[in-house]
Formats: C-alpha cells, structure tokens, sequence
C-alpha cells in the first residue's frame, strides 16, 4: 500500500515542480507576436508562391503589419479584392494596380523556325541555354524545355505539344512573376491585362540585325520600325533591331499589327476584323 | 606508377592518330578573328575597318587585369568588324580579315632554328607572356601570365607541367612533344625562370612510352626537369589531380594550386611560351587533331586561329556519312558543335567526329543505387546526391554537398548504368551557385 502512495506522491511532486518551472520559463521567453499577423495571413490567398517577393504569405504579413503604407507590398495573386480588405483591416490606404498576366514573347517554336541541331541534354531551359544558341537558331528564342511550368504553382502554364512554346492560360494566371524570374532568357513578362483582356505586344525578343533574325525564324520583329512611325500614341519603340509597345501607352488602335511585315506583333481577344484591308487585299488580288 | 588518390575512369584510350606528322594547315582565303578568346574580361580592339594587317600584329589589346592580347594571324586587309557565330552558335565580336599572302611582322623569328639561351629575367619573361597574348592551351583559356603574378606572400616550390593528355582520342599534344620536344624543354626553363623555382616536374601518361623516353633523354642537358610516368587514368590532366599524382599535395576546396606551392601549366602552353620569348612569336596558331573511327585521314594539323572549321574537315576528306556529333576538344570533356561556319580558337585542340551510335546518350532510367558515381568522382563527392537536389532545385543545400568542387570531368556520367545526366544537373547546380554568391556579393 504505502509503495503506491510514495509513486503518487512523488509523481504529483515532480509534475508540480516542473508545472512551476515550466510557468516561470514561459514568462520568460515569452515571444510577444502581434495579433494582426494572423488577421491579415487568413486574408491573404496562402499559396506560399513569393510573387510578392517575400518567402511566403506569412512574411508578407509580417511586412505588411510593420508597414506604413501598402505601396510595395502588394499580393499579386489577390489583386486589389485582397489589398481592399487589409488596407480596412488595418486602416491603411488601399494601393490599387491594373491586373496583370504573364505574356510569352517568342512565336518560333518548332512551326516557325526549322530546327538546325538537336539538343539532347537535360531537359532543363538553363543548362540548354549556357550549351547553345536554340535548336531553331535564334540565340534568344524560347527553348520550350519548361522551366517556367515547373515553377508555376497555379497550373497556369504548359508547353503546346505541336509548337514547343510555352502557352498561359489567362483565367489560371495570376501574374505572381514566378515564370518571369525563372525564364533564362528573359522571354516572359507581366502585362496589363487590358481592357476586355484585349492586348497587343511584340512576341519576339531577338535582338540580331533583321536578315539574320529573318533567316532563322519567320516571325521574328526585324526592327524594321514600321510600326514605330505609325503609332500615334508614342508607345513604340525601336531599340537594339527590337521593337517595344509600352503597355501603358498603347491605346490598342492596332495599326501596328497590320504594319509589321514579319506578323512579329500579336493581337489577342479582339473580335475579327471586318476592315477594309481584306477587302482591299483581295481587290487587289483580283485586279 | 604514380597516380591521383581518388576515383577516376579509364575509358577505351582510341588514339587513332597516334602516328599522324604535324601538317601545316594551308592558309584559308577569309578567316574571321574573335576578338576576345580568354577567360576573363573582354579586350579591347585596336584596328578598324579597312585597315591592311601582317600576320602576328596586335588586334586586341587587354586593358582588363584578367585580359590576354588578341593578335592577327594573317597578312591581309580587315574587311568587317561584326559579330560572328561561335561553335555553340553564340554571336561574338570578331574582325574579318581577307589574306593575302604570309607576310609576319618584322620582329617575328619565323624560322625553324631552336634558341637556347634565355636573355630575359623573370619579370620581363612575364610582361612578354602577357604582351604575346598566351592562354593556357589546356582547354580554359586562362591568361598564363597571371599564374606567374603569385599573391603576396605566397611562395611556388614547382613547376608543374602537364603532358598528360588523358583525354581519349586527342594526340595534339603527343605529337608536339615528339617533334618539338625541345622546344617544350626550353619553354619549361623559361616558365622555371619566370616563376623563380628550382624543380619542374613533367607529368606524362604511360601511355605515351617514346614521348617519355625521348623527355627522359633530352631532359638530362637542363637541371631540375625531372620527367615523371603516370598511371594512364582519367581525368590526370586536371590541376588539381595532377598536383597529387605528382607532388602528394592536396589543394584545398575553393583554393588554387599557388596555396600548396605549385603553379601548373600545360605542354602545349610551355611551347607557346617559347615561341613568345625566344622567337617573339604571338599566340596565333596550335595543333588541331582531327580524328574520329570513321574519319579516312586522321590528321595532326598545325592551324592558324580563326580557320573555318568546315575547311578543317573538308582538307581531311569531309564528313563521314553516319557523323551524328562534332566535338570541339576530347569526347570526356569537349563540347558539341552546332555550327561548322565558325572558326577556330587559340584552344581548338582537336575536331572529334563520332558516329551516330558512339555519340547517342544512353537511355535514361532510374538510379539503380550502385553507388559508382561516388567511387568513380575524382573530387570525392557524391554525383547522384547533388544530381537529385539539383532536380528538386535545392541550390543551398547542393553547395552545401560541394557542388562547386566538380571539375565537370564527367566520370559520373560516363560510368552511370542507368544513364542519368549526372554531369549536366551539376553543371545546372554550379551555375545557380555561382549566380547566388553573385547576388550575396552585390548585396
């Protein structure tokens, strides 16, 4: 009998003391978190991407609590739905961006240009990309080896089995700038969304002398700088045989698309042309 | 025999062209110069378009502390100042030259006679190695005289020269040490001069027995060159492996050779320093074998730089039928061509035509865990581990693992059973390593 007392005595003992230690230890190390933390993280869409340049959703809050205005610090993926509800939950003023989508800007691929030598190392964009120019040819074309869909933690972007390029799908994108980073060749960017997702840009990033860029793709920008001299909202420009559209200049007129004789410059989601230029083209051909 | 500690392979040795006599390559009618052709920051150019040059005049100028001069190998007129492909289909500054005719500049000793006596001190050796524009001809292209311009403090008790040539296939330097022999001994006094030490040792592949004999020979006229027969392994040839075969010495990780006392140089370098300070000769030509199973005319050719590379493999009987790679450099260590229009270099030492079945990559399955990688790294690390980070993009943890010691010997590789593209995933690492300490500097 008294064996079972003495256990219990000194079990109970031993669980006061450490109960006490335990307690005093607690005060002491106490890590004073502030609570607005946790608020903004159940806000913010938790998938840990770092679009916003912080290692995850929870450092961002962290950024965000210290801050004093949300100016930089701004979660790509929410948009400005999410920067609305921290910026009430925290009193601050809301910063409010146009909406973005990552545009892939090379259209050679295994359709427009002709493959010279075959790669057959590991399927990696940046090994391929210290190793050699490009199977077609263009030292600065897309190799289609998928770096940027390895990294995409949205499921937004494949590679297109008959072209070999890189496709975004824009309701999947949330332009966290993952691909962007990632791309070797700096082929990927962010671009205004537009209004009714409507977009013209260069798709081409070669940077060689025109009959040199002409000869191994056929869609290839030869900064000719035709549609530099019909923009009239100055929102093209011409540098290094490249031409630019400036997203926040460009009205979307779409003269340029028509001008580029290459077809280096792409429209996307407008509704088909009515114009006369068809018309007129297949006058042409006729007479 | 002597030989380095850890790993290495012994691939089937295949030197065809063992018994080929250096041919003097004939003058192309156009060639096209690069500009820079060193590791290191770019030189600057000195001649413009239009302008009439001789062979061995400066076209480049290094104004950069890790630079190499750049000089013209023809006689000729500039014709272009553009960018030009390289082999790897990269665009490069490079200077078009039309030839005409072989007219040297004045100082040039282009004559056959050997010069033994070395009038130059140490420092006056090095400003001629730098003004000559000589690189290592190992295949890195590192200027040479910045290995003469020890760091403070540090003191070289050898010289060591590498005659190795452990890569399958090549016999450019083989022949050299056959019929320039020496040349190359002369150039090692030189290089001891420079260096200021008292013991070079020459470390050659048993493999090679007539070049050892003939060494071991002809070195008993000059003190302190001892002649040393290695155990045919690969990779001897890198630096760091070498050292230990010869020396017994270990080079720290992430340290150079001068920590351990010893600066290394190639044969084929030796040679091109004895041109430089004893005939005044730039580094404008080298030995380029062009060999392969299916090639008809194995040739050791001795070629100017910035010779197409087409024309190389057209005077040797064009292309066998069945080629599926061309190799600039040896097949362990040199990279594939992907396009021929593009001239050759101060490193080009050898043009490797394989055949479709020789140069296809082994299909690739799933590690089999055997373990041979790790026993074959001559760096003692451990391939598939860094392989597998590298996949899962783990760049701190791969350094970690020593990524950054892999010399790129490509042992791993060629040993895999199952075919894992061990090498190109430590390359891939190496690189993203190489970028992060980048931004962590700049920080």
């Amino acid at each position: 009998m008294s064996i079972i007392i003495y256990s219990v005595l000194v079990l109970v003992l031993t669980g006061v003391i450490s109960a006490v230690i335990l307690y005093f230890v607690a005060q002491k190390f106490k890590v004073v978190e502030d609570p607005r933390i946790d608020l903004v993280v159940e806000k913010l869409p938790g998938a840990n991407c770092g679009g916003c340049g912080y290692a995850g959703c929870r450092s961002l809050a962290e950024a965000i609590v210290k801050a004093e205005s949300l100016e930089t610090l701004r979660c790509p993926v929410g948009g400005d739905k999410v920067s609305k509800e921290i910026a009430t939950l925290l009193g601050l003023e809301a910063v409010e961006a146009d909406p973005q989508v990552a545009v892939v800007r090379c259209n050679g691929g295994k359709i427009n240009t002709t493959s010279k030598v075959q790669y057959e190392g590991v399927q990696d964009c940046l090994y391929a990309h210290l190793n050699m120019s490009s199977e077609g040819g263009c030292p600065n074309g897309c190799l289609g080896l998928g770096n940027c869909v390895g990294v995409c933690a949205f499921d937004a972007i494949k590679i297109d089995p008959t072209s070999g390029l890189p496709v975004v799908d824009e309701e999947k994108c949330v332009a966290c700038g993952l691909c962007v980073k990632t791309c070797p060749r700096h082929i990927i960017e962010l671009r205004n969304k537009g209004i009714k997702n409507r977009r013209v840009f260069v798709s081409c990033v070669n940077t060689e002398k025109g009959a040199l860029a002409k000869k191994n793709c056929n869609v290839s920008c030869i900064g000719c700088g035709k549609c530099e001299k019909v923009c009239e909202f100055d929102a093209i420009k011409i540098e290094n045989n490249l031409a630019y559209i400036d997203f926040n200049k460009c009205r979307l007129c779409r003269k340029c698309v028509q001008e580029c004789p290459t077809g280096a410059i792409q429209e996307i989601n407008f509704p088909p042309r009515k114009e006369k230029s068809t018309i007129e083209q297949t006058q042409t051909i006729q007479n | 025999m002597k030989t380095f500690n850890k790993g290495g392979v012994h691939p089937q040795e295949n030197k065809l062209s063992n018994d080929s006599a250096i041919e003097v390559f004939p003058l192309p009618k156009q060639a096209v110069v690069f500009v820079s052709q060193h590791l290191g920051a770019p030189s600057t150019m000195v001649v413009q378009k239009g302008d009439k040059v001789k062979a061995g005049q400066l076209i480049a100028k290094a104004e950069q502390f890790i630079c190499a001069n750049t000089h013209s190998p023809y006689s000729g007129t500039i014709t272009k100042i553009d960018l030009a492909t390289d082999f790897t289909g990269y665009k490069k500054p490079a200077v078009y030259i039309d030839v005409e005719g072989d007219e040297w500049m004045e100082d040039i000793d282009t004559s056959n006679d050997i010069v033994r006596d070395i009038k130059l001190d140490s420092a006056q050796i090095i400003d001629k190695i730098k003004e000559m524009g000589i690189v290592g001809l190992g295949g890195a292209a590192f200027p040479t005289h910045i290995k003469y311009m020890l760091p403070q403090g540090k003191k070289a008790d050898y010289l060591i020269i590498n005659a190795v040539e452990c890569e399958p296939y090549l016999t450019s330097d083989y022949r050299l040490m056959k019929e320039k022999a020496e040349e190359c001994l002369i150039g090692i006094e030189i290089l001891k001069k420079a260096l200021n030490v008292d013991k070079a040792l020459v470390g050659i592949e048993a493999n090679k027995p007539d070049a050892i004999e003939g060494f071991t020979q002809l070195s008993k006229n000059y003190k302190e060159i001892e002649i040393v027969p290695l155990k045919t392994k690969y990779p001897q040839g890198a630096e760091k492996q070498l050292i230990y075969a010869l020396t017994k010495r270990q080079v720290p990780s992430g340290k150079l050779p001068i920590e351990v006392g010893c600066v290394v140089n190639n044969i084929g370098t030796a040679q091109a320093v004895y041109s430089a300070v004893q005939k005044n000769m730039p580094l404008v030509q080298n030995i380029l074998t062009l060999t392969g199973k299916n090639v008809k005319q194995r040739k050791n050719l001795l070629v100017r730089v910035g010779t197409p590379l087409q024309s190389v493999i057209d005077y040797c009987g064009g292309l066998p039928e069945d080629t599926g790679k061309i190799i600039s450099g040896g097949p362990m260590m040199g990279k594939a061509i992907s396009d021929l229009s593009a001239p050759t270099v101060k490193t080009t030492s050898a043009l490797l035509l394989m055949s479709k079945k020789e140069s296809s990559r082994k299909e690739e399955t799933n590690c089999l865990r055997c373990g041979k990688c790790v026993k074959v790294c001559p760096m003692g690390l451990e391939p598939i581990k860094i392989a597998q980070l590298a996949e899962n993009r783990l760049w701190k943890d791969a350094e970690k693992a020593y990524a950054m010691d892999c010399i790129e010997c490509g042992s791993c590789h060629f040993t895999c059973p199952a075919g894992r593209p061990l090498l190109d995933l430590m390359r891939v690492s190496k690189n993203h390593i190489g970028d992060l300490r980048r931004q962590k500097a700049q920080r």
